[in-house]
């Protein structure tokens, strides 16, 4: 089985974002920039199904700027055959992204996609079912834990109230929560073993996809700041505080 | 304009998150519908009715809705945007999980999680774990819009809206669930609650969450925690608060032995009052409450439960 997993370089995410002044959106020159956390898991997962040969195959896809290539030699150097880069400079929208994706699925005949459940920079959480929507395929979003079996997939999934298990024929869109695995580091001769594995260079217009943004960003605030709280000495200045506030 | 509004249910309760997300849609402007899916939904239906401003309540009520699975809730809902220009729901894992289906069926972007409406195609969402906020306008046709349902008061009761039940559609065979384990609980709901007591790390073991409960018990409040907590299997995955578990923003929320993350603050920073017992006087948390207390959790979470 073929599996392909897309991977996107973000805001790294101990670093708080800052709005720009003019309000036209987050500053992201000079700032640390890393795989998203939930496609490290993504990636994890296609490489333990590789070890465990039940994947033939493991492709990462990463549609960004220049600089996105760095994410898919990381994917690479953690275990990774092939990379493809989408080539853009703008920021695009998951349904441009998953109408992308489903060409490059449908160009590979992949028949797994394992991406994260959502992005921690525009926090969408909606690529991978929008991509299993497009593909008609069935989905397992929020994944906690994933076995495979002959045609078909069980995915046990975390829900508001605990966890569900659903059955999947494949071939199937997966997303992964935090939960999923832990995603190992790349070791130093992994990564320069890295630098030989192809990236095939691609750009939107390979795809035919529209990609004009549907939402348009009019600005971006700060949220609103709290006012600075008091330390209180003890439990009873705290019980004193709260009942005045009329919370207990 | 006409917006359909997904409900939240059990298929034996409508839940809150219906509420206020009836509350959104109003915003909007427009005739408001309310589809309750599921099985045996005739009581959750009787309930939506009684939503104040509510047009119609359309039933859908079938075997492969009963978890509300995504390839069935895509089945029901894409034929019926025909005659919608909007569809909203609670941002919930039930709800998140489908919704992109059906906005991928609409060839339209999916607005995720809005705080706020500034018209029918204007509205504000969180990005960056909620530490920007982002003001996006939509030229869609149709709107699929997912709430974050603590931003919104819920609708008033008073209603009296008329209901129909709609013929189910194919049962999608690609996907089936299999089995639940649902984490049992006496306290109110975590997204619900009025009062949230939650524990971190520095709570140090499942055992010592009992002091948290203990003190959450006292308070009749719900019980949270950090990805921290989860992680070292103190409490189930579904307590945790932060951008990637549940958003609350209650009257008053308790951080014990929780550092403060971004990914933490992302979840619970809205809420009233913040209250923080850390021993470290550096925690980032206490940047954020509004009453810090420096102080052993061992120490200070007992006698806070015996003050009350």
């Amino acid at each position: 089985m073929k599996v392909l997993v897309p991977v996107k370089r973000v805001l790294d995410y101990n670093v708080k974002a800052r709005v720009k002044a003019d309000q036209s959106g987050v500053d992201l020159s000079n700032v640390k920039m890393s795989m998203n956390p939930f496609d490290e898991i993504s990636v994890e997962e296609a490489v333990r199904m590789k070890e465990a040969g039940t994947a033939t195959e493991a492709i990462v896809v990463s549609i960004g700027p220049a600089k996105a290539q760095e994410t898919i030699r990381t994917a690479l150097a953690i275990g990774m055959d092939r990379g493809i880069h989408v080539l853009t400079d703008e920021d695009l929208e998951p349904l441009a992204i998953a109408k992308i994706l489903k060409a490059i699925v449908e160009a590979e005949d992949a028949q797994l996609v394992i991406a994260g459940k959502q992005a921690i920079d525009n926090d969408y959480g909606a690529t991978g079912s929008m991509l299993a929507a497009m593909l008609d395929w069935p989905q397992g979003t929020f994944a906690n834990t994933v076995e495979t079996s002959g045609g078909s997939m069980t995915v046990k999934r975390e829900v508001d109230g605990g966890l569900q298990t659903v059955k999947l024929t494949l071939p199937a869109v997966v997303t992964t929560d935090l939960r999923l695995n832990e995603p190992r580091y790349a070791r130093l001769p992994d990564i320069m073993k890295a630098k030989k594995k192809t990236i095939d260079a691609k750009t939107p217009e390979d795809f035919g996809v529209d990609t004009t943004p549907r939402l348009k960003t009019v600005k971006v605030t700060e949220p609103a700041g709290r006012s600075a709280g008091v330390i209180v000495e003890n439990v009873e200045e705290l019980v004193a505080s709260l009942k005045k506030e009329g919370v207990i | 304009m006409a917006i359909l509004v997904v409900a939240e249910h059990d298929n034996t309760d409508l839940k809150d998150a219906t509420h206020k997300t009836v509350t959104a849609a109003k915003q909007m402007g427009g005739d408001v519908d309310i589809l309750v899916a599921g099985k045996n939904i005739k009581d959750v239906m009787a309930q939506a009715a009684k939503i104040d401003g509510v047009r119609h309540i359309l039933g859908v009520d079938h075997d492969s809705l009963t978890r509300q699975l995504a390839e069935a809730m895509q089945a029901v809902i894409v034929p019926l945007m025909s005659e919608y220009d909007a569809v909203i729901a609670p941002d919930t894992t039930a709800h998140k999980n489908y919704m992109p289906r059906v906005a991928a069926k609409l060839d339209v972007m999916q607005i995720s999680s809005i705080t706020g409406v500034e018209s029918a195609d204007t509205f504000i969402r969180p990005i960056y774990a909620g530490n920007a906020m982002a003001t996006v306008k939509s030229s869609d046709a149709k709107k699929v819009i997912t709430v974050r349902t603590t931003a919104f008061d819920a609708a008033g009761e008073g209603g009296s809206a008329d209901d129909k039940m709609l013929d189910a559609p194919a049962a999608p065979t690609t996907s089936q669930f299999v089995s639940e384990e649902l984490t049992k609980s006496d306290r109110p709901e975590l997204a619900a609650a009025k009062i949230v007591v939650s524990g971190g790390r520095g709570v140090g073991s499942a055992e010592n969450f009992a002091i948290i409960e203990s003190l959450a018990d006292k308070l009749g409040a719900a019980v949270g925690a950090s990805r921290a907590a989860v992680d070292a299997g103190y409490v189930p995955n579904d307590y945790q608060v932060g951008q990637t578990g549940k958003s609350v923003a209650p009257e008053l929320y308790i951080a014990i032995g929780i550092s403060g993350a971004i990914q933490h603050l992302a979840g619970m920073k809205d809420s009233k009052i913040i209250v923080a017992i850390n021993k470290d006087e550096d925690a980032p948390i206490f940047q954020v409450a509004d009453y810090g207390l420096v102080a052993d959790l061992f120490k200070a979470v007992p006698e806070l439960d015996a003050a009350l």
